[in-house]
C-alpha cells in the first residue's frame, strides 16, 4: 500500500466514523438523562438527511439543513412525550422493545414519505468530482466538512454541558435524578429535552453525511448498530470519547475493506463488539468504577 | 394431566381446522398453516428465553437460518460425480446416501436429510452454547445489543457467501423423507401431511416445554427472571440455567428452519434479517412474555395473516405497532387470565349480572 492510499483509507475511514459517532453522541446524552438506550437512534440521522433532502428542492441548502435539525428535534420530543413518558411499566426490557416498535414506525413512515429510492443531499461545496489535494490523496470537499462540524459540534456540546445552566441541569439529571429534582430542576423537561437534543444531533450528522454516503430509509439499523458499537468503545455516556471511538471503528471497518471482501466489514466490528462486551464493557475509554455504578 | 389437556385442545383444533379447509374448499390454507407452525416452534422457543429466564434475544432468525442454511447446504452437494471419493464411500456404506431423479432425468444422490438435521441441531447448539456462555453476562441493553449482533453477524455471513447462494440463496433443497409416505416437501399432493407434520411438531415441542417449565428447571428460571441476585443466593445457578435456555431456544429455531427450508425447497437470506428476529420478540411480548400458549396462539394468528399479506404493504408497520402498544398499555401481554376475566365482567355486566364476588378468590384455589 502506498503512503497517498494509505492516508485515503485514513480519510474514508475518518468519514465513517464521524457519522458513528454522531450516532454514539446521541445515545450518550439519551442514556445519561434516562438510562435507556434509544434503538431509534439511526432513524433519527436517516430522517435528517431525507427532510433536508425535500427542503433543499425548494431553498437553499442552509436554511433546508437548519429545518431538517428542527423538524427532526420536535419528533424526537414527540416521541419521548407521547410514547416514552407513558410507558406503564419502566423495564429496560419494555424500554428495549419500545424504542424498537418506534424505530420500526419511523422507517416504515419514511418509506411512505420518501419510497425507497436513495437519495444524496448536494455537496456543501463543489460537486461529487471535486477534489482537495492533501499530501497527495484526493479527498472530497465533503470530508473536511463533515470534520469541522464534527469538531464544532464537540466543542459547542462541551460548552454546553459545562457552562449553560440547562446543560448543568441535565448533569445534575444524570448524576442523580431524585436530587435534581428535590434541587428543583423539572427532570421530566430534561429528559424531553435529551432527546430533541439527540434528535436533532443525529440529523446534523444525516445531513452532513448524506453528499457522500447517501440517505435511504432503512439505513437506521446499521447505524443503529454501529453507533452503539461506538457509544460502547468509548464508554457508554462519554461524548467527547464517543468521537474518538467512532473515528477508530471507522479506520478498522475502512482497513478492513483492504484486506476481507466488502461484504464482511460489518461482522468486523460486531466481533469488535462482541468482544469489547466480553472482555471490558466499561469500553476502552471509560473507567471501569464509574460503569459498575450504573444500572444496564 | 390436567396441565396437558390443553395439548389435547391444541390437537383436536389442528384437526377441525383441517377438516373445516377440507369442506369449506379452501385447502389452499394449509399451506400458510404449515409456514406459521414452524415461525409458532420459534416464537415458543424464545418464549422460554425471554419470558421465562428474562433474557432478551434479538438473534433468534440467526439461529432459524443455521438451520435452515445447514441443511439447504449439506443436502444440495451432489455426490454423482464423486463416487470415488472416500467421503462418498464412507457414507454408501453406512446408507446415508439418497439417489434420485431430477427433472432432466440425471441421477443426483445428496445426504440423508436426517444427516443434516442432526448437523443443524449441532451447530444450533453449540453456536448458542459457545455464544451464551459469554453474552449472557451482559444485561439489559448489552445483552439485546450483543444478540442483535449476532444477527447481524449471520445476515451479512450468508449474504456475502457465495457457496450460501448470497442474495438469492439456496434452491432445489431435496425432500425430507422422513419415511416412506412421509415428507416434507412443497409438494401440493402432500399438503395435508405437511400440515399434520408441522403442528405435530409444534405440540411435540409444546409437550417438552410444558414439562420444562413445570420442573424443578422452570422453577429456577422463573426465580432467575424475578430477581437473578436473589435467585443467585437461594443456591440457583443462574448462569448455567440461562445458557441452557439459550440453547434451547436455538435449537428449536434451528429445527423450525430445517423443516421450513425442506417444505420450501429453499431459503433466502431475507429469513436471517433483524425484522424477523424483532418480529419474533413482537410475538412473544403481545402472547404476555411468560405465557407458552400466549405466544403460540399469537404466533399463529399474527403469522398466519402476514403470509395471507392481510397485512399488504404495512407488515413491518403492523409489528412495530404492536410493540409499541404492547408495551405502553399492556407490558403484561394480550393473552392471560384477567383480560378473559375483565371480559367476562363487561358481559355480565351488560347482561345485567352482578358479578359473581367471590369469582376471584376460587380462582386462586385451583
Amino acid at each position: 500500500m502506498s503512503a497517498e492510499q494509505i492516508l485515503q483509507y485514513i480519510f474514508a475511514g475518518i468519514t465513517v466514523g464521524s457519522i458513528y459517532a454522531f450516532v454514539a453522541i446521541g445515545y450518550n446524552i439519551i442514556y445519561n438523562a434516562t438510562g435507556i438506550i434509544n434503538f431509534a437512534q439511526g432513524e433519527f440521522v436517516m430522517l435528517g438527511g431525507m427532510i433536508a433532502y425535500t427542503f433543499s428542492q425548494y431553498m437553499p441548502l442552509l436554511p433546508a439543513i437548519i429545518l431538517a435539525v428542527i423538524i427532526t428535534s420536535a419528533i424526537g420530543g414527540l416521541i419521548e412525550s407521547v410514547f416514552i413518558r407513558r410507558m406503564k411499566k419502566n423495564s429496560v426490557l419494555g424500554m428495549i422493545v419500545v424504542t424498537i416498535g418506534i424505530s420500526i414506525l419511523l422507517r416504515e413512515a419514511s418509506l411512505y414519505v420518501w419510497d425507497e429510492q436513495i437519495r444524496a443531499l448536494r455537496f456543501f461545496t463543489g460537486s461529487e468530482i471535486s477534489s482537495v489535494n492533501i499530501f497527495g490523496a484526493r479527498i472530497s470537499p465533503q470530508v473536511l466538512w463533515v470534520l469541522g462540524v464534527t469538531i464544532v459540534l464537540v466543542i459547542v456540546m462541551f460548552l454546553f454541558f459545562k457552562f449553560t445552566l440547562t446543560g448543568q441541569a441535565m448533569r445534575a439529571c444524570s448524576e442523580n435524578s431524585r436530587a435534581a429534582k428535590l434541587c428543583g430542576i423539572r427532570t421530566d423537561s430534561m429528559v424531553n429535552l435529551s432527546f430533541m437534543l439527540s434528535a436533532g444531533i443525529g440529523a446534523l450528522g444525516g445531513c452532513v453525511v448524506s453528499p457522500l454516503t447517501q440517505t435511504h430509509y432503512a439505513m437506521g439499523t446499521d447505524l443503529a448498530i454501529k453507533g452503539f458499537i461506538v457509544a460502547i468503545l468509548g464508554g457508554l455516556g462519554n461524548a467527547t470519547a464517543a468521537v474518538a471511538a467512532g473515528i477508530l471503528l471507522g479506520l478498522i471497518e475502512s482497513f478492513s475493506i483492504s484486506i476481507l471482501p466488502m461484504a464482511y466489514k460489518d461482522v468486523v466490528s460486531i466481533v469488535i463488539l462482541l468482544v469489547i462486551l466480553l472482555v471490558k464493557p466499561s469500553g476502552i475509554f471509560g473507567s471501569v468504577q464509574a460503569s459498575s455504578m450504573k444500572d444496564y | 394431566m390436567k396441565r396437558y389437556s390443553p395439548l389435547l385442545i391444541l390437537a383436536g383444533t389442528v384437526i377441525v381446522i383441517q377438516l373445516l379447509t377440507l369442506i369449506t374448499g379452501k385447502a389452499f390454507l394449509l399451506t400458510q398453516l404449515t409456514m406459521s407452525a414452524y415461525y409458532v416452534l420459534v416464537a415458543a422457543g424464545l418464549c422460554m428465553v425471554m419470558g421465562y429466564a428474562g433474557q432478551i434475544s434479538l438473534g433468534q432468525a440467526g439461529f432459524f437460518a443455521i438451520g435452515g442454511y445447514t441443511t439447504a447446504f449439506l443436502t444440495t452437494i451432489d455426490f454423482s460425480g464423486k463416487t470415488a471419493t472416500a467421503v462418498y464411500k464412507i457414507l454408501d456404506s453406512m446408507g446415508l446416501l439418497i439417489s434420485k431423479e431430477n427433472l432432466y432425468g440425471d441421477t443426483v444422490i445428496h445426504i440423508s436429510p436426517w444427516i443434516s438435521l442432526l448437523a443443524a441441531v449441532i451447530i444450533a447448539a453449540g453456536t448458542a452454547y459457545f455464544l451464551g456462555v459469554p453474552v449472557l453476562r451482559l444485561k439489559g441493553h448489552y445483552l439485546a445489543m450483543a444478540t442483535m449482533g449476532f444477527g447481524i453477524i449471520i445476515y451479512r455471513i450468508v449474504l456475502g457467501t457465495p457457496f450460501l447462494g448470497e442474495a438469492d440463496g439456496i434452491t432445489n433443497v431435496p425432500e425430507f423423507i422422513i419415511f416412506p409416505g412421509v415428507n416434507v416437501s412443497g409438494d401440493f399432493t402432500s399438503r395435508v401431511g405437511n400440515y399434520y407434520i408441522a403442528w405435530l411438531l409444534v405440540i411435540v415441542g409444546m409437550f417438552l416445554l410444558l414439562n420444562l417449565i413445570n420442573s424443578r428447571v422452570g422453577r429456577a428460571l422463573r426465580s432467575l427472571h424475578g430477581s437473578e441476585d436473589a435467585a443467585d443466593s437461594m443456591g440457583v445457578d443462574t448462569a448455567r440455567y440461562k445458557v441452557n435456555v439459550f440453547v434451547i431456544g436455538a435449537v428449536f429455531a434451528a429445527v423450525a428452519g430445517f423443516f421450513m427450508t425442506h417444505y420450501n425447497g429453499g431459503i433466502g437470506p431475507s429469513e436471517a434479517g433483524v425484522a424477523k428476529s424483532v418480529r419474533y420478540v413482537a410475538i412473544v411480548a403481545v402472547g404476555g412474555m411468560a405465557n407458552l400458549w400466549g405466544s403460540l396462539v399469537m404466533g399463529l394468528v399474527l403469522n398466519f395473516l402476514s403470509l395471507r399479506g392481510v397485512f399488504g404493504h404495512f407488515d413491518d408497520a403492523v409489528f412495530g405497532v404492536i410493540l409499541v402498544l404492547m408495551m405502553m398499555f399492556m407490558p403484561e401481554g394480550f393473552i392471560r387470565k384477567s383480560v378473559f376475566n375483565d371480559l367476562k365482567t363487561v358481559i355480565l355486566r351488560l347482561l345485567k349480572k352482578e358479578p359473581e364476588k367471590f369469582k376471584q378468590g376460587a380462582e386462586i384455589n385451583d
